[in-house]
């Protein structure tokens, strides 16, 4: 049997797109919450490298890997999401220009 | 074309533009929303690597229960956004500089890769039969990765006591 199948390489670039542009999200943008929603796009661009090596390999334990990274993200975006809260409660805003009490 | 060319296309293609509505647009809610659609696009490219099995649990956690806690807190904190959604600023320029540059670097390693378009491994029929099933995922992660598996389990719990009390304002 043989499969014609779109290039592991393809994938691969995809993959880098979605990373680069979830990194450009949380350099630039002033919004926490919006930053918090780009580090899940980085941790999609890293599940999909994964899964683009596991069917190249044929190789099911490369799915483990997006499987602890989507249980990873849950537990990170319960806590990170807390944390937003905490921050608006006592500085009234989640503009990370304005929360810099930790530079210096 | 083939089918799957046309869905890789189609999908990859959608993933792209939703992710940057996601950093582009001004309203968090808006943002949030096209995140749901990166995540159902990227499900589609999840199930064209044939891994079904990963690609509903990303609908399930990722655009169900994950998405609807960012909802749910951009809702609670009723955030106006007012301003641009980014000051030009020198490190924010180098930011997007370096991201720029690491695109670039990573494209141009991705592209020296051959590009096989067959599966080497397609002549083992039960592997074939049994790659991406919940049935071959359990059998991995229940025995050779039973380890990690329990301790993501006990992540969970004390995120979940971590975020209660961070919070929460008085216990």
């Amino acid at each position: 049997m043989n499969f014609t199948v779109v290039p592991t390489s393809n994938y691969l670039i995809l993959a880098a797109a979605l990373f680069c542009v979830g990194m450009l999200g949380v350099l630039v943008r002033r919004n926490a919450l919006v930053v918090f929603m780009c580090i899940e796009l980085m941790l999609n661009a890293a599940n999909l490298t994964f899964l683009a090596f596991a069917r190249e390999r044929g190789d099911m334990v490369g799915h483990l890997g997006p499987f602890f990274i989507i249980a990873v993200a849950a537990a990170e975006a319960a806590v990170g999401l807390a944390i937003v809260i905490s921050v608006f409660r006592n500085r009234g805003t989640v503009n990370i220009e304005e929360i810099q009490s930790m530079k210096h | 074309m083939n089918a799957e060319q046309v869905l890789f296309w189609v999908f990859s293609v959608g993933t792209i533009v939703s992710a940057g509505a996601v950093i582009f647009l001004r309203n968090p809610v808006a943002s949030a929303m096209s995140l749901v659609a990166c995540f159902f696009f990227l499900a589609g490219i999840y199930v064209l690597l044939w891994a079904h099995t990963i690609a509903v649990l990303q609908v399930l956690v990722y655009a169900g229960a994950i998405m609807v806690l960012f909802l749910f807190v951009i809702m609670l904190l009723s955030l106006t956004d007012t301003g641009p959604i980014a000051q030009l600023s020198p490190s924010r320029i180098a930011g997007a500089v370096a991201t720029a540059a690491l695109l670039a670097a990573l494209v141009a390693v991705f592209r020296k890769l051959p590009a096989a378009d067959t599966v080497t491994w397609a002549s083992d029929a039960g592997r074939v039969a049994t790659f991406g099933t919940i049935k071959q995922l359990g059998a991995i992660m229940y025995t050779q990765w039973l380890f990690p598996f329990e301790a993501v389990s006990l992540l969970l719990l004390v995120a979940i006591v971590g975020a209660v009390v961070v919070a929460k304002s008085r216990i």
